[in-house]
Order: structure tokens, then C-alpha cells, then sequence
């Protein structure tokens, strides 16, 4: 098991420095001229720009200016926006939100996903097995802005059930609804392959030895059949909450939320290279962290799994 | 079983009525085709599939409408007898435009997919075929790609290849936003022909075929390629429909297709401010676009079913 997370740690490093020099290349080494509209109407000062090449290596090819980044990054120094803010306070103030956002998702997801799949996969064919398949077939074509858009509209505006956007320290409880919508298209998917998983499990040997050994159906279910059914579940959810975090671009932008997503674009529309460069990074850490988790529980859950 | 396997090589072939003697061996495709034609599923899905492509080709058979025609005096009138969906901020027709936005919907949808399975097989059947060092490699190279979210990486792509406000004719942006989506999604094709590529290269005709002396090219296309087909065909069909989304996504964000090209994204990018005054501007445009992708999706599922024996 250390070896194995080992090597997998160490397979991280070269899909982290490809990654962020792709993000780096298309924000910086694409644009011909950082400063072009950074002090309004007039041309920036000399003093201002020589201060900014300076501290930004903007001399520098853009292969040395990524890795001086990096050297940076490893120091924890995220860099410093044309305006002055650190990234890294920007971020620290909206990663707590975009992370409760996720979490709120991925909560629904396993809630209402997981119990949706159980009920249709143990059901087998019928009413209710036919309505959550159409139910998640539905949701599937959703987009997330179309139901973030349906839902403000209906129960915001027309009903004024919820607010229409999020105060700008939101709990658990405001993000609710965003919540819902963010993670509606996972939550179906989560179904999905919690009832495929199920169903191909029914008839697996180990499922017959434990009803012949005479346990209760709930102990079958639950113990022996849940949890092997759902490492596809697990390898789904872990890698949707790496996406979730950053992903949720759209959902921060209908209800006003002010997360990570929100601060990328943000950082694109006034051309905050720096910050851009910033946030993606560390949604890629994430991601990759996240999977490499999701691996080391695929042990946990199938006993039939076993790193060297 | 080769044999039979390389008379039918495409599922286009089949959609014609079955036309490969199903009788004398029936194969995967013309008992997943037996199999379709009695699904509810595909049926409507297949229909709905026939209607979109025409009023993708020809939208003038719909609509006698101009869909830019601008009536300012009209603006967010609500739907009549006139203007069956009602008219947007500009006094457009709506209806016009629903219809006339199935076309580069659905181009992109289309290209998107096509583009993200060609990619997909080629490195993953590369990769099932050579394995060893080769496979490693690319599988570091797909998984950067695939570690970049698929929004974000959108919005960096799109953004640095057009310089703020400025103008860029359809065509190009067309191509911009499929080859965006391509570059970010295909990993996922590639992983599911390579899996598929590394089963077959251990079955016996593969081993049978290279005793014989037959080329790596070879190989791959005529003997693992047909093999190996049905799994990422699947994934293309649902794929289509998905990236129609994530078209309308990137449109909505305002980094996708843009005004005058007409696309049911652009159209509720447009209204998304007003759709307390206008709520028909957006709801047809979604309807639209949900049902489209309804359909593709729907489509890949029955597909899948067909095609995957263990679901039998």
C-alpha cells in the first residue's frame, strides 16, 4: 500500500507541471501585451511596468517565467495580482465557499442518488424503477444553467420561496438550492450507476453465499452487495468533486456566489493573469489529490482489491 | 467470426434495413439492430433525431421568418398567433430563431463528437495495440488534459485565442469551440477504445493474424477496430448530446458562439438578464435545446443496450 501511493504520488508531478504549463502558456505566453488597458485610458507608467516586468519575469521566454512561477508556487507565493491583491488572499477567501458549494453537492448526490439507485436496483423492473430512469434521463439533458435559470426564476422570482442570490458569506443552508442544482446532473448519474451496479451484482456468487449462509435480506443488501456495488459510485463521485469545485462556474454565476469559479472568470474578463494562473493550479492539485484518494479506496471497500 | 465481423464493419450500414445476411450468422450488429427496432426508446428518439436534422439543413421548410429581422417596436412581445413563441429584445421572432439555432447546435454537437472519438480511438487503439511504453506515456500526456476541468479549461482556451471585443467571423468561431471541446474530452474516448483495444489484442484472431504476417496498420483497423467499435459508438451518441450542452454552456457564458450566429445558447446568453420580463425567450430555446439532447442521449442509451451483451 506505501508503495503503491508512492508511485502513484510520484505519477502526479509530471500531469501537474504539463497541466499548469498549458494553463500558463495560453494566459500569458498568448498575449502580446499584459498591460494593455490596465491603467484606464492612458498608457501605464514606466515605473509602474518596470516594477510589474520585474516582478512577474515578463523578460524572461515564458519556459523560465513558468518555472519561476512554480519555484514560487512551491513556496506557497501564488503571486500578486496588476492590482495589487495577493492570489493567495483571494483564494483563501473564496475557497471555503466554493468548497461548501461542493460539499453541499455532493452530499445531495449520495443522498437522493445512491437512495434512488437502491430503490430502482433492488425493485427491478417496474413503476418505480421506469420513473427514476426517466426522472435521470431527464436530468442528464439538463444543462446546469438552464436549471439554475428555471429554478431562480420559479422559486426565486415567481414564488420568492429562496433568495436570488447568495449573501456573500453564505451557509451551509443558503447554499441549498445552488447546491441542488450543481450537483443534479452527478446526483443522476449517481443513480444510474448505483442501479447497474446493483443489478450486475444480484447475481454474483458472493451475494448467493451470504443468503445462504442465512443472513436477512438488509444484512445482504447492505453489507455484502452496497458495498461492493458502489466503488464505480465512489471512482464517479471523486472524480466529480475535483470538477464540482471548479466547475461550478455556471451555478457561482447565476446565484452570485463568490468562489473559485467566480474568480477565474473574473481574472479573465480584467485580464488578472497572475490570479487566472492562480486558482486553476489549485483546482488541478485538488483534482489529482482527489483521485489519487478515490484509488486508495477502492481497497477499502472491495476486500478482493489489494495494492502489492 | 472474423470473417462475418469485417462484412460488417459500420453501424451506418445497418441502419438501412439490415441488408448483411442477419440469417446465416448473426453477428453483434444486426442482432443489436433486431433488437432496436422494437425499443419505444429508439424509436422516438430516432424520430425526434430525423426531425432536428431537418430543420438543421433545411429550416426554411418551418419557418418563413427571417430569424435576425429586427422589429424594435415588437421587443418582448409574448407569444400570438403572429409569433408563435413570442419575440425577443430586439424583436425577433423567436420561433425563427429556435429553429434556425438547430443548425450550428447541432454542427458543433456533431464535429465535437466526431472529432473527440476519432482522437479517442486512434490514441487508444495505439495504446491497446503497442502497450508497454507507449501506453504510458500517452496516459500521462491524456491525463493532463483530463485534469484540466472541463469549464474552466474552456473559458482559458477560448479566451486566449480572441482578443477581448474583438470580431471574429462564424465559421472560425465554430471551429474554435469544437476544437476546444475535442481537446478537453478526448481522454475519456481514448480510455474506453483502450480498454476495449487491450482485451482484444490478447484474443486468439489477433494472435492468429499476426502469425500470419499482417502489418501493425492492419491489425488495428481491419481486425481490433471492428471489435472495439460498439463501446466508443455508444459513447459518441450520448457524447453528441452533451456537448450540445456544453456548447450552449460556453455560448451562455459568452466565450462560445456569439451574435449573428444563431444558436440556442446565444439565445439564452441574450435573454439571461430579462427573463423576468420575457420568460418565453428563454424557455424555448431550452425546451429545444433539452429535447435535442434528450434525444441523443436517449439514442445511446437504447444503443447500449443493444450493443452489451451482459445487459441481455
Amino acid at each position: 500500500m506505501g508503495r503503491y501511493t508512492l508511485r502513484r504520488l510520484l505519477q502526479l508531478v509530471p500531469v501537474f507541471l504539463g497541466t499548469t504549463l498549458i494553463i500558463y502558456y495560453l494566459v500569458w505566453g498568448l498575449s502580446d501585451d499584459p498591460f494593455a488597458g490596465k491603467c484606464g485610458q492612458r498608457e501605464c507608467p514606466a515605473s509602474y511596468v518596470a516594477t510589474m516586468t520585474e516582478r512577474l519575469n515578463l523578460d524572461d521566454p515564458v519556459l523560465l517565467q513558468w518555472l519561476k512561477y512554480l519555484g514560487g508556487l512551491l513556496t506557497g507565493d501564488f503571486g500578486r495580482t496588476f492590482s495589487g491583491n495577493e492570489v493567495s488572499e483571494l483564494i483563501a477567501n473564496a475557497a471555503p465557499i466554493s468548497f461548501r458549494l461542493a460539499l453541499v453537492a455532493v452530499v445531495i448526490e449520495i443522498v437522493i442518488g445512491i437512495t434512488a439507485g437502491l430503490v430502482s436496483g433492488l425493485r427491478g423492473r417496474g413503476y418505480v424503477d421506469s420513473l427514476i430512469l426517466v426522472s435521470t434521463l431527464f436530468l442528464i439533458s439538463l444543462p446546469v444553467f438552464v436549471t439554475g435559470l428555471v429554478v431562480k426564476q420559479v422559486f426565486g422570482v415567481e414564488l420568492g420561496w429562496i433568495r436570488t442570490s447568495v449573501p456573500p458569506d453564505p451557509t451551509i443552508l443558503d447554499l441549498f438550492v445552488p447546491g441542488l442544482v450543481l450537483g443534479s446532473l452527478s446526483m443522476a448519474f449517481v443513480a444510474r450507476l448505483t442501479r447497474t451496479s446493483l443489478m450486475e451484482n444480484a447475481r454474483a456468487d458472493f451475494v448467493r453465499t451470504a443468503v445462504a449462509k442465512g443472513l436477512s435480506r438488509r444484512r445482504v443488501v447492505l453489507a455484502h452487495m452496497l458495498r461492493t456495488s458502489l466503488i464505480p459510485v465512489v471512482t464517479f463521485i471523486g472524480t466529480d468533486l475535483g470538477a464540482l469545485m471548479g466547475g461550478a462556474v455556471v451555478t457561482e454565476g447565476v446565484f452570485n456566489i463568490r468562489g473559485l469559479g467566480g474568480l477565474v472568470f473574473t481574472g479573465i474578463q480584467r485580464q488578472e493573469q497572475t490570479q487566472v494562473v492562480g486558482v486553476v493550479a489549485l483546482l488541478v492539485i485538488i483534482y489529482l489529490v482527489v483521485n489519487l484518494i478515490v484509488d486508495l479506496l477502492y481497497a477499502v471497500l472491495d476486500p478482493r482489491i489489494r495494492y502489492d | 467470426m472474423t470473417d462475418t465481423l469485417r462484412q460488417e464493419p459500420s453501424l451506418a450500414g445497418h441502419d438501412d434495413g439490415a441488408v448483411v445476411s442477419p440469417q446465416a450468422e448473426s453477428g453483434l450488429w444486426s442482432d443489436a439492430w433486431k433488437q432496436l427496432r422494437r425499443r419505444p426508446l429508439f424509436i422516438v428518439s430516432g424520430i425526434v433525431i430525423v426531425v432536428l436534422l431537418v430543420m438543421a439543413l433545411f429550416p426554411s421548410l418551418f419557418t418563413g421568418a427571417d430569424p435576425t429581422f429586427q422589429v424594435l417596436d415588437r421587443s418582448g412581445e409574448a407569444p400570438s398567433a403572429g409569433s408563435w413563441f413570442g419575440r425577443d429584445l430586439f424583436g425577433r421572432d423567436v420561433y425563427a430563431r429556435a429553429i434556425y439555432g438547430a443548425g450550428p447546435s447541432l454542427a458543433v454537437g456533431l464535429l465535437a463528437s466526431l472529432g473527440t472519438v476519432l482522437v479517442g480511438s486512434l490514441a487508444g487503439l495505439t495504446m491497446g495495440y503497442f502497450r508497454g511504453l507507449t501506453d504510458s506515456v500517452m496516459s500521462r500526456i491524456a491525463e493532463i488534459f483530463a485534469g484540466i476541468p472541463f469549464v474552466l479549461g474552456g473559458i482559458v482556451i477560448l479566451t486566449s485565442l480572441n482578443k477581448p471585443g474583438e470580431i471574429v467571423g462564424s465559421t472560425r468561431l465554430v471551429v474554435q469551440v469544437v476544437l476546444t471541446i475535442v481537446l478537453l474530452s478526448w481522454p475519456l474516448a481514448m480510455r474506453i477504445m483502450r480498454a476495449a483495444a487491450l482485451a482484444s489484442s490478447q484474443q486468439d484472431y489477433v494472435k492468429a493474424a499476426r502469425a500470419l504476417g499482417a502489418g501493425p496498420l492492419r491489425i488495428m483497423f481491419r481486425h481490433m477496430l471492428p471489435n472495439c467499435l460498439a463501446p466508443v459508438l455508444v459513447y459518441g451518441t450520448i457524447q453528441l448530446g452533451v456537448f450540445i450542452g456544453a456548447e450552449a454552456t460556453l455560448s451562455y457564458l459568452g466565450i462560445g458562439l456569439k451574435d449573428p450566429v444563431v444558436s440556442w445558447g446565444v439565445m439564452i446568453s441574450e435573454v439571461q438578464a430579462r427573463i423576468i420580463q420575457m420568460p418565453h425567450a428563454l424557455f424555448f430555446p431550452a425546451a429545444f435545446l433539452v429535447v435535442t439532447v434528450l434525444a441523443f442521449v436517449m439514442m445511446g442509451d437504447a444503443l447500449r443496450d443493444a450493443l452489451d451483451p451482459r445487459g441481455r
